[in-house]
């Protein structure tokens, strides 16, 4: 009789356990992207110099056949100083091999941006403005920093929230490489004397 | 762990605010403030507010649209209640969208397909989704079921033989007898 009552409760309450610990594994504030695996938002950012908006646009679309890095970042956001370094120095080690890195001003002005990256010891890709946070909004992002691999083909490879370490960028960076490698083949990485 | 998007608006209110006590405080004051930030190149809340005063039917909409719509950066606000920055550049964009012709599905579409499902404040109720719809209604319904089981099984114990006192009891002038007799 007593011992009847007791599975019953046990298999009522273990489902919910279960369902509650499961919840705790996940973070609440994380809001999955759907964007992976999608074409990845075109835009069209004015590029930022000296602290102002200059006239030189740059068009995702005009990048087509490269791996493009674009990471939303602001002079404001604490955790962008910690992958910085990690940014500059992969976008420098792919310089030259179909690997353009863009870093798009969020929610910010220009000049404070520009201190920024002064203060952070320069920066060796380009900076974008982005007017009215469209493009930010065109990406899905709600926190910063956020960095979005695209490939060859323009498709969103990957998304990353919080600060990117240069393991994981330089990684991620390969993959969508190496998925792009059927529709534009790099030069000088196939095996082209190996015998066949 | 991740910084949201209205810290910039926190900053901005807190400089308007310490540019007010510099100005009510005098051209002598020593302390300048601190330099007004250029915001013409993200801040489009004031060219939307024109645009709300010009067409009350399409703020009617916005503001319809926003209210279905989740802010990533708050919790459990929609784009129309919440004040946050990214809120309400969300909105302008629902506004601009809305203004071009596009309708509130397409609008809320477009959201979909950036921040996903979770951005619907009621999600469409089909699929995994039916189980926030179905769940509470079962465990309401369990709940009540609980209650009358409970009550059954309570009722019958207080069926039992009604206990009734084995003597009459005893009348008022054998009652004055008693206490004559005692005092």
């Amino acid at each position: 009789m007593n011992w009847s009552r007791s599975l019953l409760a046990v298999a009522a309450g273990v489902p919910l356990l279960a369902l509650l610990a499961f919840g705790l594994t996940r973070d609440p504030r994380e809001i999955p992207s759907p964007l992976p695996g999608r074409a990845a938002p075109p835009f069209a950012l004015p590029m930022m110099r000296d602290g102002a908006t200059t006239a030189d646009t740059v068009r995702l679309t005009d990048h087509r056949g490269e791996v493009v890095v674009v990471n939303f970042w602001a002079s404001w956001c604490l955790e962008c100083r910690y992958e910085h370094r990690a940014l500059s120095n992969v976008a420098s080690a792919f310089a030259g091999q179909g690997v353009r890195f863009f870093g798009i001003l969020y929610n910010d002005v220009p000049s404070r941006g520009d201190e920024w990256i002064r203060a952070m010891g320069g920066q060796s890709y380009p900076a974008l403005v982005d007017r009215g946070t469209r493009t930010a909004i065109d990406y899905g992002v709600y926190g910063i920093p956020e960095t979005f691999i695209i490939d060859a083909t323009g498709t969103v490879a990957y998304k990353h929230i919080g600060p990117i370490t240069e393991r994981l960028l330089v990684e991620k960076i390969e993959q969508a490489r190496s998925a792009s490698r059927p529709v534009e083949p790099v030069p000088g990485s196939g095996g082209d004397g190996e015998g066949g | 762990m991740r910084i949201p998007g209205w810290r910039p608006s926190i900053r901005l209110i807190a400089l308007t605010l310490l540019a007010a006590l510099a100005s009510t405080a005098g051209s002598g004051s020593a302390q300048q403030p601190p330099e007004p930030p250029d915001t013409s190149h993200y801040i489009a809340p004031l060219s939307a507010d024109t645009a709300r005063s010009t067409d009350p039917t399409l703020e009617a909409m916005t503001r319809k649209v926003a209210g279905e719509l989740r802010c990533p950066v708050c919790q459990g606000l929609s784009i129309n209640d919440s004040p946050a920055e990214l809120a309400v550049q969300m909105k302008d964009v629902i506004r601009d969208k809305l203004a071009a012709g596009e309708t509130p599905e397409e609008v809320k579409a477009y959201f979909i397909e950036r921040y996903g499902e979770w951005v619907l404040l009621a999600p469409d109720p089909r699929g995994i989704n039916l189980a926030v719809y179905i769940l509470p209604a079962l465990a309401l319904l369990g709940g009540a079921g609980m209650i009358v089981f409970a009550v059954r099984r309570w009722l019958p114990r207080s069926k039992g033989p009604v206990i009734v006192a084995s003597e009459p009891f005893p009348d008022e002038s054998e009652l004055e007898q008693d206490i004559h007799t005692r005092v």
